[in-house]
């Protein structure tokens, strides 16, 4: 008996990421997740620009390539295009949802867009090179902060689900991580959830992932994952940030 | 008896099965090179596999198949 | 013959794009173009359609190429600030080839300019409203008549050519009422199998994209575009001319400037000058053989225009500089009078 093997909703391809880049793993958990709740036939997915651009050869649903930023806003159209009969979701990283993109993100949240976004944070711009991120901790150095992050310069890192969380508008927002299994299991239930409230009219899901990128970062990929527990979830705690239905329900 | 079964050329050799396997059966080849490259995944003792399939969770690239 | 109705321009645009089956509108205020939104905003959720006021006109355009993507008929309308910012989508639903209405009520710019009328967009309107290789069809109605008819030609040739029309129009035609028929000719939407409306797993997913990384590949992406883009050159070409059997002078003029133009003929008619005009309808593809054709009989070409000189350049280019070409204009939310324009026709029959 097969207990595992890729989900049908990814494609049988090569994926380009780098060795040890955890956007495989969120991908698939997606993908799993699309199965389970037999919902590939009627998923659109909306890919964003930076490293998972791509992402529309890797889901087998239909696919659509987003202006950078703008993911939201187009998965805003095709949601209200036929509320009824599209799955939408969004997979977006940081530069792309936190800060090119933030007014389309907070827009959709406050909107509560009936879409699920899955949001990857792994604090760096990874498709360029490694430049400074939205989500790029205090003093992390990257191509763009060689001396690292100053924030007197520029700024504090951008913490997503607290900030929506103060909106009136998200029905859900979780942070979790994939830097090992017991964490996979826990985003897997997490993104699951997110699609399971979009099937129930909920409204706006986001799942912010914390993930590793092991080439940018300058670490093996198991040094990568451990910066993750030392370094990210310190500073980007994991968690549930709104139900808006558990918390009717109480 | 559980049985693990490789996608060989889909692998990139970052080594995160072997750090999740909890009884330290997998290691990247130290003889075989991929088509992409890399030393690839195996498994040193099928035998001794009880297909918790930690390894095929930890892979972002989808190599590992786990049947039981 | 149908009934008349009394209606602005920015509304009879958004009456004639629900009687062509546009049930998705997104927009942004900004003047004066805002009564398209309203009109849309009152009248979309009475018929099951979606208004949405956007968080920008970025967001407004993605989600036009969102709803275009599912194979919708969709449109936005802003006005010249608003479609700058639109320029990043417009490439994108070039990129991917989507269909999409977008209506341009144009004021005075640059910047953030006036909110009177002008027609200082052509060249953003026909030449490049984004980055890369790309064209619009560019509709310019001179009546609140034709602000109604090429909306609905508007989705038919967005549909047709799987590209953006954009309606270009300016303050007066948005503002000013005439009394209009809605009786339109529709004809049904074309299939789109391209169309990402989830694959129902009988069919491998669509994938609506214009990223091509290998550079053979997005060559021949252009290459197919511009092939279409001639076939909508043979084929799709409008415009009117006006007295133009006699003419020895020809006015060239689209849409507000027209009307003065006509009026301005009529007088200068009176007074025993052969003078005509060529109106575009189409402003992209522009109707390069009428006007070669009349650079054989007339002796000088006068371009009167709401900018500094724009569409002066398609005239000069379609009849090879074979006769003069004269401007007459007056730009930054100002119109030429007719007289200003009898006065230029008088100076070029001296």
């Amino acid at each position: 008996m097969v207990v595992f093997d890729k989900p049908h909703a990814l494609a049988d391809v090569p994926l380009h990421y780098c060795p040890g880049c955890t956007h495989g793993i969120v991908h698939r958990l997606v993908a799993e997740v699309l199965d389970e709740l037999g919902i590939e036939g009627k998923a659109i997915g909306v890919a964003p620009v930076g490293c998972s651009v791509m992402a529309y050869d890797y889901f087998n649903c239909d696919m659509i390539e987003a202006a950078h930023g703008r993911a939201p806003a187009v998965a805003t159209g095709v949601k209200r295009a036929d509320p009824d009969e599209h799955i939408v979701f969004t997979y977006q990283g940081d530069g792309d949802l936190a800060s090119i993109g933030m007014a389309e993100t907070v827009h959709a949240a406050a909107r509560n867009e009936n879409i699920t976004i899955i949001f990857i944070n792994n604090a760096i711009y990874g498709m360029t090179g490694g430049q400074m991120a939205p989500t790029s901790l205090p003093n992390q150095v990257t191509q763009t902060s060689p001396y690292g992050r100053d924030v007197k310069a520029c700024g504090f890192p951008i913490r997503v689900c607290e900030l929506l969380s103060e909106l009136d508008g998200p029905e859900y927002l979780e942070r979790v991580t994939v830097n090992n299994v017991k964490n996979i299991r826990n985003a897997k239930k997490a993104i699951k959830k997110a699609f399971q409230n979009q099937i129930d009219k909920k409204g706006f899901s986001l799942i912010e992932v914390l993930s590793s990128c092991p080439t940018n970062w300058g670490m093996t990929p198991q040094k990568a994952l451990e910066w993750i527990d030392e370094k990210m979830i310190p500073y980007y705690p994991l968690g549930v940030y709104k139900d808006r239905s558990a918390k009717e329900e109480k | 008896m559980a049985k693990l079964v490789f996608k060989t050329d889909f692998c990139k050799g970052c080594g995160l099965c072997v750090d999740a396997c909890p009884k330290k059966l997998i290691r990247l080849s130290p003889d075989k090179i991929n088509m992409k490259g890399h030393h690839p995944a195996e498994i040193t003792d099928q035998e001794a596999c009880v297909g918790c399939a930690f390894c095929a969770q930890m892979c972002p690239d989808c190599v590992i198949k786990v049947e039981r | 013959m149908s009934e008349k109705i009394l209606m602005k321009g920015n509304e009879a645009i958004a009456e004639a794009a629900i009687a062509a089956g546009c049930r998705h509108y997104f927009g942004y205020p900004i003047t004066p173009q805002t009564e398209v939104a309203a009109y849309m905003a009152k009248k979309m959720p009475k018929i099951g359609g979606t208004f949405l006021q956007a968080e920008s006109e970025i967001a407004a355009i993605n989600m036009v190429y969102g709803v275009s993507s599912t194979g919708k008929r969709v449109m936005t309308s802003s006005s010249s600030p608003g479609i700058s910012l639109k320029g990043e989508g417009l490439s994108y639903l070039a990129g991917a080839d989507l269909p999409a209405l977008v209506v341009n009520v144009q004021r005075g710019g640059p910047g953030l300019g006036g909110i009177q009328p002008s027609q200082s967009d052509y060249f953003q309107a026909t030449r490049g409203a984004g980055h890369g290789d790309f064209h619009m069809i560019v509709l310019a109605p001179n009546s609140v008549q034709e602000m109604a008819q090429l909306t609905v030609k508007g989705f038919e040739l967005a549909d047709t050519y799987r590209m953006t029309a954009m309606i270009l129009a300016d303050g007066t035609l948005g503002q000013m009422m005439e009394p209009i028929s809605l009786d339109f000719d529709i004809a049904p939407a074309p299939a789109k199998p391209w169309a990402t409306t989830g694959t129902k797993m009988e069919r491998p997913h669509n994938i609506v994209n214009s990223l091509f990384l290998k550079p053979e590949e997005l060559e021949k992406h252009n290459f197919l575009r511009y092939d279409r883009y001639r076939t909508i050159e043979e084929n799709e070409v409008m415009y009117e001319e006006y007295m133009m059997e006699d003419a020895e002078i020809c006015v060239a003029a689209f849409g507000i400037a027209s009307r003065v133009s006509k009026n301005a003929i009529n007088e200068a008619r009176k007074q025993g000058i052969k003078v005509g005009m060529i109106r575009p309808i189409t402003l992209w593809p522009f109707p390069k053989a009428p006007f070669m054709k009349a650079a054989e009989k007339v002796k000088a070409i006068l371009s009167v225009e709401l900018s500094m000189g724009q569409m002066i350049e398609d005239v000069k280019l379609a009849c090879e500089c074979k006769v003069p070409v004269t401007l007459c204009n007056r730009v930054g939310g100002m119109i030429p009078s007719p007289d200003q324009v009898l006065k230029a026709i008088c100076d070029l029959q001296k």
